[in-house]
């Protein structure tokens, strides 16, 4: 690692000035961060750590939709249980002690093709919000490792609507424990979402036909055939058609599990 | 450098680090406690397990920094009071669970978490627990007899492979 200065502020204000300075970086769990930097593919001039921040942590009940802190870690998130479908997802990133530290905003931030939580972001529509401004999940992500956050912006809360009925499959890659293909299905008054990681280049991105679909009629059997595998990852893992095919078998497993 | 203080296995412990120094780096280098493990430095083996404020975390993936003021155990503090291994060490060395003991520093503090909230785990519960937790030798098997020995239960149900 190249060497950084450090500062921990402990509150939203104070770590905004202090991402001002040039080249500072905020840090979250640092568990993509920290391994990031030990390759020398980053070198900020100073961490932020939003650990120390009070009204970034925790995770609350709105009545219609839940708000989760945007440094809240997955264990946390995993233990609250408000919205079943995520707790689930939540308490099966990574393990344990990844689990501890890992938080929600990093993970949205980074928006890693193959992570799970931009997948229940997408799939329950929700509202990403910064220290500057609120952000629809259908405009925050814009492909693998881009979002909609600005230099030196950072993802305070998250607020997800309850669903009537929700469920994340997850095919995992057994060595990295991340997503080779994660469908998050989500049955809302609007109708139902379908959100995909794992599987595409652009990263998370929602399956259309299959939405329209079980709008219509929420049952497995309503799940389209496999999409296209054009634009589909692969590599050692998986061929694109492999992870083309996982779509559609983990999107049947999702509806399923909601009945 | 900055200086930065935390209670580690109930004693006060300060020290001068970097920004980037790992709490790793600073257990082992600084404060000599050599019994945190450092196996692949890429948070994938969990040889560097510790708790930080009673929690799990990976040693190598954190920075000393982000500990200060934080109560951290380690692997030095986990015998008891007179020095005599405490349940989870002593079943791992009556069920085997070790061979080179390179991993088991970690596997023993993830040990100590989990036990911490479920104190009766079932295997499944266990595997779950330790997938963050590599060991090269063992095969796992007498890791999961000893934890579930550790924990009171009755091992003679696990197969002895
Ligand atoms: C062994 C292992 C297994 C894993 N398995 C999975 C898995 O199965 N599924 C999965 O989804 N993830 C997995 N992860 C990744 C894990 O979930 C990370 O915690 C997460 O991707 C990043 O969160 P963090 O808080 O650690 O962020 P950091 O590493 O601290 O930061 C990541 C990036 O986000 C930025 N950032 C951090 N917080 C904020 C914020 N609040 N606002 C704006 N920017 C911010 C940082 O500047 C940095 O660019 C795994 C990680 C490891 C090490
Ligand atoms: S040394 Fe920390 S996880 Fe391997
Ligand atoms: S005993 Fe050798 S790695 Fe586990």
């Amino acid at each position: 690692m190249y060497d950084f200065d450090f500062e921990k502020p402990s509150s939203i204000a104070d770590a905004v000035a202090a991402l001002a300075t040039e080249d500072a970086q905020a840090l979250g769990g640092g568990q993509t961060l920290i391994p990031t930097l030990k390759q020398r593919l980053a070198s900020p001039s100073k961490l932020v750590s939003l650990t120390g921040i009070a009204e970034m942590q925790g995770v609350c009940d709105d009545g219609d939709a839940i708000s989760v802190g945007g440094a809240t870690v997955h264990a946390d998130v995993a233990a609250s249980g408000l919205i079943p479908a995520l707790s689930d997802l939540a308490g099966n990133i990574g393990d344990p002690a990844v689990r501890n530290r890992g938080t929600i905003g990093g993970s949205l931030a980074n928006n890693d093709p193959s992570a799970c939580y931009p997948s229940a972001a997408l799939g329950l529509g929700a509202t990403i919000t910064t220290n500057a401004r609120s952000i629809a999940a259908d405009d925050y992500f814009q492909g693998m490792f881009e979002t909609a956050l600005d230099e030196g912006e950072i993802i305070t809360s998250v607020s997800f609507p309850k669903p009537q009925a929700a469920n994340y499959q997850k095919f995992e890659q057994p060595a990295s424990r991340f997503a080779l293909v994660g469908v998050f299905v989500a049955k809302t008054a609007a109708g139902v979402r379908v959100a995909v990681t794992g599987a595409a280049e652009e990263g998370v991105h929602r399956w259309g036909a299959a939405e329209a679909a079980l709008t219509a009629n929420f049952s497995a059997d309503a799940v389209p055939a496999a999409p296209s595998a054009d634009g589909m990852i692969s590599d050692l893992h998986g061929s694109s058609e492999y992870r083309a095919h996982l779509v559609a078998v983990l999107t049947r497993r999702a509806v399923a599990a909601c009945a | 450098m900055s200086q930065v203080t935390m209670t580690v296995n109930g004693k006060t412990a300060s020290g001068d680090v970097e920004g980037r120094t790992l709490l790793s780096h600073f257990l082992r280098e600084t404060l000599n406690l050599t019994g945190t493990h450092v196996g692949c430095d890429t948070s994938q083996c969990g040889a560097c397990v510790v708790h930080v404020n009673g929690e799990a975390v990976k040693a190598c993936t954190m920075l000393a920094a982000e500990a200060d003021g934080a109560s951290v155990d380690t692997i030095e503090g986990q015998a008891n009071a007179d020095g005599s291994l405490n349940v989870i060490q002593q079943a791992f060395q009556d069920h085997h669970g070790l061979q080179c003991g390179f991993c088991t520093p970690g596997m023993v503090m993830s040990t100590a978490a989990l036990l911490k909230d479920n104190p009766k785990p079932s295997e499944a519960e266990i595997r779950d627990y330790l997938e963050g937790n590599i060991c090269r030798c063992t095969g796992y098997h007498n890791i999961v007899k000893a934890i579930l020995a550790a924990s009171g239960q009755d091992v003679s149900a696990v197969a002895a492979e």
